[in-house]
């Protein structure tokens, strides 16, 4: 059997060293998206554009919008004269967030009456105005407690009213700064190789079909067993120097923290791969086209993105989804390498994961095996 | 350009179309499970973050901080746990979201001195929903502590109001009760738009190549320009009707508002459309091989369209390098006016910026694609 299995091993390397356009497409890409969209993918929110409408012209008010100003979630970038500007400033979007104080703020806090601080948000992109929204009352909150507290020292004919307060002490674990590309760098090195060897496997075997090769290989004394096998180790060979292009850029210029074990990662990806590869194939066993396989690749591809939990929490979506991404070799491999990365877990807590990948990979394998040897006849 | 030569290549476009129908079902099917799927995976919102308590205390004031929790819509109590290790697993696991922990020495510390405080402990690796759902029970327990200080109050026969010094009121604009989806599906268009458009034709010359049929093409009296927009055509039919379907599932199916004019959002898609379908076309005739044409079409549409278009992640929040780099993003201008069109019913001279910087982009990629095409076969 195997040898057999290694002259297809054989071409398919020589196929990739005389491609010397595909040698390109597997090292400069990866390393260039991998930079670019781990500093695009965020939800992070800082210096949110305000622009500020101030009635009062108090010291009160003065001192609250200056809290906005010092604080690096917010950015006044308007100081506006009348209502309408405020509106002005939102429609055309330059600014997300604005900020009114009413004339007779000041006299409102001095009496201990509730004194509005009126906000404005756009809420166009809702995740973006809900946090913001954390923030405009985290700053009011603190400005209302501190002058709470002057105003208790100054009167002191209240004593007796004594202030409750339960604080919530913040214990981020495994990412204490709350650093989003810590969160997104692992999920995007799955995403690219995902991307990647799904792209280069779902043609293996419709090309050959187009340009008539195959038939020389039918004619050849090579089991349909044999051929899938020759097909998958070189492209398994490759992606996992792939895995490593993309990992070495994660850790050396993200310095993204690895604290787990290597091995754990290295099984995970090879599990990983496996799968990707077979879904590959079986892609390019069923068509007969390659602008079928094209098509069925982003067919496939974008759900396998959306239902990994890359950016969408999966406990968010509708259980049908849910049971879906159970199918999804990539929800586990990022439960994998954020695992194994920022939590430093072991095979301990990820062999459910490790396990779902090995089943799906020898399903589809034996899948494609199947299918190929159907569309011989 | 001659209409009869145009019209000819268009015809046999159409029929080679026709005739695949694998293919084109996959054109017409593709935009309509994305929607449904996108629709429904992509939400932002958060409810129901599984909590594990470890209640150190035990007493009636910790219990009910804990049913603050329990009935709050945000947070679902998944385990009570007694002890650290437990906790760590559960969070090892990802079982639970957000721990609770409550010291032992709660109520005495909230009946002596009126402050107590109370861990919360984060799975950190999922910032946004950490920071979310901080923020939550933040709100849950702050809650709390007005609960315990009015009933303090009223225990001493005092009716005493609190004093507030300061209330925010804050009002949402376009997107009133925050709904991520009502933000996430006009962009959604756009991303599918986007990829569905540059698949369609991005594999149109290199098969002429592929097939060997260039010959019989380059043979014939057809000029460059004819072959382009003769292939074009019956593709931007069909993506006319993929956004149609697209936009009328986002708003039917969604119920996403709609508050701005059939007209603007007509015009700039067919702009979007001949953006996308033009570039598709430029790649096939730049890459003679289909896996190579793929292969960059992939890498030019799918993770940029969705990473830096912001329709998920905003643009302004990016280093402003990577600011720069989303203007040749063309999806990013389609996503902005999509928004715009949807929730704040904006019109045409509202837009004049993104689509003028559409049809510089059209223009570029026209005429690129255009020269690019040589009637030579070496």
């Amino acid at each position: 059997m195997f040898a057999r299995v290694i002259p297809i091993v054989i071409k398919e390397f020589l196929e990739l060293r005389r491609d010397k356009g595909a040698r390109f497409l597997l090292v400069v890409p990866p390393i260039l998206q991998m930079l670019i969209f781990g500093y695009a993918a965020s939800y992070e929110v800082y210096h949110v554009s305000t622009s500020v409408l101030d009635f009062d012209h108090s010291q009160e008010s003065r001192d609250l919008i200056s809290r906005f100003t010092s604080s690096n979630r917010f950015n006044v970038v308007k100081v506006a004269q009348s209502p309408r500007e405020i509106s002005e400033t939102i429609d055309a979007s330059d600014a997300a967030v604005a900020l009114v104080i009413h004339a007779g703020f000041a006299e409102l806090l001095r009496k201990g009456q509730a004194a509005p601080l009126q906000v404005i948000v756009d809420g166009t992109n809702s995740n973006t105005a809900l946090i913001a929204l954390g923030y405009v009352n985290a700053i009011a909150a603190g400005f209302a407690q501190d002058y709470q507290t002057d105003l208790m020292q100054r009167i002191q004919g209240v004593r007796g009213t004594r202030q409750v307060q339960v604080t919530l002490e913040q214990r981020p674990w495994f990412n204490e700064d709350l650093n989003g590309q810590w969160f997104f760098v692992p999920g995007l090195i799955g995403t690219l190789t995902l991307v990647i060897i799904v792209n280069l496997t779902a043609f293996a075997i419709v090309r050959e079909r187009e340009v008539g090769t195959l038939e020389q290989i039918m004619v050849s004394p090579i089991r349909p067993a044999e051929l899938i096998l020759g097909k998958t180790v070189p492209f398994f060979i490759v992606g996992l120097g792939e895995v490593a292009l993309v990992v070495a850029v994660g850790i050396l210029w993200f310095q993204v923290p690895f604290v787990g074990n290597p091995l754990v990662l290295l099984l995970g990806s090879s599990l990983f791969l496996f799968s990707t590869l077979a879904l590959g194939l079986l892609i390019s066993t069923v068509c007969s086209t390659q602008q079928q396989a094209f098509s069925l690749n982003f067919f496939v591809l974008n759900p396998f993105f959306i239902l990994s939990g890359f950016s969408f929490p999966i406990s968010s979506m509708p259980q049908v989804l849910q049971w879906f991404t159970y199918l999804n070799p990539l929800r586990y491999y990022l439960v994998v390498i954020r695992g194994t990365f920022l939590k430093g877990v072991g095979l301990s807590v990820l062999w459910p994961e490790l396990a779902a990948m090995a089943a799906i990979a020898l399903i589809l394998l034996a899948t494609s095996i199947l299918r190929f040897r159907k569309s011989l006849e | 350009m001659k209409l009869r030569r145009f019209k000819a290549i268009a015809v046999k476009e159409v029929l080679q179309i026709w005739r695949d129908p694998r293919s084109l079902m996959i054109a017409l099917l593709l935009p309509f499970t994305q929607m449904f799927l996108f629709g429904y995976g992509v939400n932002l919102d958060l409810k129901h973050i599984p909590v594990c308590t470890f209640d150190r205390e035990g007493s009636q004031l910790s219990q009910a901080l804990l049913k603050h929790f329990q009935v709050s819509q945000y947070f679902a109590i998944v385990h009570n746990v007694n002890g650290y290790p437990e906790m760590v697993a559960a969070i090892d696991k990802a079982d639970c979201g957000l721990g609770i922990v409550i010291p032992p020495d709660f109520s005495e510390r909230l009946n002596d001195s009126g402050a107590a405080s109370v861990q919360a402990i984060l799975d950190g690796t999922d910032d946004n929903t950490a920071n979310i759902a901080f923020g939550y029970a933040a709100a849950v327990v702050s809650g709390y502590s007005n609960d315990v200080q009015l009933s303090q109050l009223d225990r001493q026969g005092r009716t005493l109001q609190l004093i507030q010094p300061m209330v925010v009121q804050s009002r949402v604009w376009f997107n009133e009760d925050l709904e991520s989806r009502n933000f996430i599906i006009p962009g959604l268009v756009a991303v599918i738009m986007a990829l569905v458009g540059a698949q369609l034709t991005s594999l149109t010359i290199s098969r002429e190549w592929e097939r060997g049929t260039m010959e019989l093409l380059i043979s014939t009296p057809v000029k460059p320009s004819e072959v382009m927009f003769g292939k074009l055509a019956p593709y931007l039919v069909l993506g006319w009707l993929d956004a149609a379907f697209c936009l009328a599932i986002a708003v039917l199916w969604f119920g996403v508002p709609y508050r701005g004019t059939i007209f603007a959002l007509f015009l700039t898609t067919t702009l979007f459309l001949f953006v996308v379908l033009s570039i598709g076309y430029l790649l096939s005739v730049l890459i003679r091989s289909q896996v190579g044409a793929s292969q960059i079409a992939l890498v030019v549409t799918l993770l940029p369209t969705v990473l830096l278009s912001g329709y998920v992640f905003p643009i302004d929040q990016m280093p402003s390098f990577i600011q720069d780099v989303t203007y040749l993003i063309y999806s990013r201008y389609y996503v902005t006016i999509l928004k715009a069109i949807f929730l704040k019913g904006a019109g045409i001279l509202d837009l004049l910026t993104p689509i003028l910087f559409l049809v510089a982009y059209t223009l570029a990629v026209v005429v690129l694609a255009a020269r690019a095409f040589h009637k030579r076969l070496a």
